[in-house]
């Protein structure tokens, strides 16, 4: 349909190449913006869905049913102090938010949320809908998501004060060894799929069973979803698992002594680390942008539907369950979920070779 | 543009390598070290090795540095301290000893590769794929590969007992 | 711009070693030494791969990921010998540990 559009441009000097380049480069922009904005979204629907757990109103003042809260919260970090410990490290001090903020976006960007298009034939070879398509995108997602620890221990250690670094060896504690069911689980999905791209392993979840059941692996990895899941929430630190914000103990964990915009960032970190670790279940389990009545090309629909469902289970979860103790919490993650995952991977490896899937 | 992505990043290695020998404070030198870290794993990247990239940052970035980063903030020793005594930070013997020996390494280095020609690289070769890799680890490389696992076992056991408190 | 050969690889990595190697011999702290000892080991790393690259084969990538493995068991038990270490004598200054010397 916008074939003649690149025709005309190639006449006036812009290559296919060129093209390419400039979709790729608005790709990239347009996730970054979708990035922030869903972080604000998040900000908002974290706070309305709290309001209709506990039966309450939430935010109703700020602009139609308080629609522009998230917006006030931004113009209120903006114009806040910006503090700093006198005995604070402080070139430590400020890497560590930008550490956070930085690993959290750049784990989204080989996350794939639309088929190939070709943008309605203006480019001559279709173009994978991310920010950057590897072929080892799963490996990618996880390196990044284990330097992401790190904003957190120096933000721990740089601000020199003993509820932040207890937080902060409290919360990297949490995150590495959890980091290890995490892998796993997906893991025994690779092994299904056959490839370590996030757009090969969606794609092999496309169809039905029987014509009625869609084939997602969630249907024949639900204790994989599970310990994903459970991981994916001590990995971004959420409730029940977010002892780094463990209010009632820490004062404010590692971002004890942070405010203004450095906050802020941790504060981005921390949603954006949600829409990914859910973008992620969305490609791995939950078949992506496949979905009836919708045609291929309209798959990013479907694609945000189930990212959003996922996200309200997220928020739902942690405004109805107790925190744990961390004792607890660790002796869980070693003990329970850790073999659960090895047997697990065992089983779908037994079931791969004997079946050949 | 391969070429300025090489000389790039084997700058940023080179520079955060001697960062992290010239640092004081051992907390910035494992920070220098993780840049260092990541700059190889992009020379990687351009030699077609992916997933040794990626288990790159996972292992050495991820997990031994933050091991590093732990042992560092438990000990909290921040700067080094002078001996005791009259000594200097640093005598004068290790020093140019230290010295001398690195630049005589390069330089011998140098000089064996100097003589030959400059042997170039394959430049459209596919990289290197997962499936190939699992293939050779896990059938001629398997022996190797339990061995290693045996290693780690041990060296979690030994690591846990000699760091323990002994108990009175 | 020159194009990176075989060469340019190997001499980085001799670098990188030599700046390893420089690194134990001059600082005068326990875990910066260890620091120059992963220098080291991924300087050797950098060699597996760009020999792997250059000879068509897959061997140099498994060698690196053992590398890599017997780098992280020995940064364990190394740091747990200096966490035993200095609860002994308070200090990381291996200048501080001269016991055995006559």
């Amino acid at each position: 349909m916008l074939a003649p559009v690149a025709a005309w441009l190639g006449a006036h000097g812009v290559s296919p190449f060129m093209l390419r380049l400039i979709v790729q480069l608005g790709l990239i922009v347009a996730v970054f913006f979708a990035l922030q904005i869903s972080a604000a979204v998040l900000v908002y629907m974290e706070r309305k869905v709290a309001a209709l757990v506990q039966q309450r109103y939430g935010p109703y003042l700020v602009g139609p049913h308080g629609l522009m809260q998230p917006l006030a919260d931004i113009v209120k970090l903006m114009f806040k102090e910006e503090l700093r410990p006198k005995t604070a490290d402080t070139a430590l001090f400020y890497v560590a938010p930008v550490l956070s903020a930085v690993a959290a976006f750049a784990a989204f960007s080989v996350v794939p949320f639309g088929a190939d298009t070709t943008l309605f034939g203006l480019l001559d070879r279709p173009i994978h809908l991310a920010a950057a398509d590897v072929n080892v995108g799963l490996l990618v997602i996880f390196a990044i998501t284990s330097m992401g620890v790190y904003g957190i221990v120096l933000a721990g250690w740089a601000s020199n004060s003993k509820y932040s670094l207890l937080g902060g060896l409290r919360s990297s504690a949490q995150m590495i060894s959890y980091e290890l069911s995490y892998g796993l689980s997906f893991a025994a999905v690779i092994m299904l799929a056959g490839s370590l791209s996030l757009g090969h392993i969606v794609d092999a979840q496309a169809g039905y069973w029987f014509g009625v059941i869609p084939k997602w692996y969630i249907f024949i990895q639900p204790l994989g979803f599970f310990i994903f899941l459970t991981a994916g929430v001590a990995e971004t630190n959420r409730a029940p698992f977010d002892f780094p914000e463990a209010e009632q103990e820490l004062v404010a964990g590692y971002h004890t002594e942070y405010s203004s915009m450095s906050f802020a960032l941790f504060f981005l970190a921390e949603y954006v680390n949600m829409v990914t670790v859910s973008a992620v279940a969305t490609d791995l389990f939950l078949g992506g942008w496949h979905g009836p009545f919708l045609p291929e090309w309209l798959g990013g629909v479907w694609f945000f539907g189930k990212l959003f469902a996922i996200l309200f289970f997220y928020i739902w979860m942690r405004w109805t369950l107790p925190r744990y103790r961390y004792d607890q919490f660790m002796e869980f993650g070693w003990k329970y979920l850790l073999p659960a995952a090895v047997i697990n991977l065992l089983v779908t490896a037994a079931v791969v070779v004997y079946f050949g899937f | 543009m391969d070429a300025l992505f090489f000389w790039i990043l084997a700058a940023a290695a080179v520079v955060a390598s001697l960062l992290v020998i010239g640092q004081r404070n051992p907390m910035h030198s494992v920070m220098w070290l993780i840049v260092s870290f990541c700059a190889l794993s992009g020379l990687y990247v351009l030699l077609g090795a992916p997933f040794v990239a990626a288990i790159q940052i996972i292992i050495y970035a991820g997990a031994i540095m933050v091991l590093f980063l732990f042992v560092v903030m438990l000990l909290n020793v921040p700067t080094e301290t002078p001996t005791e005594g009259p000594r200097r930070l640093l005598t004068a013997g290790p020093r140019r000893f230290g010295a001398v020996l690195a630049v005589v390494l390069v330089a011998e280095l140098a000089w064996a590769l100097r003589r030959v020609q400059g042997a170039a690289m394959p430049v459209n070769a596919a990289e290197t794929s997962v499936h190939a890799i699992g293939l050779r680890l896990y059938r001629d490389y398997a022996f190797a590969f339990e061995a290693t696992s045996v290693l780690i076992l041990v060296a979690m056991v030994g690591a846990v007992i000699l760091a323990r408190r002994e108990s009175k | 711009m020159p194009e990176p050969t075989l060469n340019s690889y190997l001499m980085l990595s001799a670098v990188l070693f030599a700046i390893g190697t420089a690194g134990v011999f001059l600082r005068r702290n326990l875990i910066t030494i260890l620091l120059s000892v992963e220098v080291m080991l991924n300087a050797v790393n950098l060699t597996f791969v760009a020999a792997d690259r250059f000879f068509q084969t897959v061997d140099g990538q498994i060698i690196v990921f053992f590398v890599m493995t017997v780098a992280a068991a020995e940064a364990a038990v190394g740091l747990a010998i200096i966490i035993a270490l200095f609860r002994h004598r308070e200090s990381l200054n291996p200048d501080a540990f001269t016991s055995l010397k006559w």
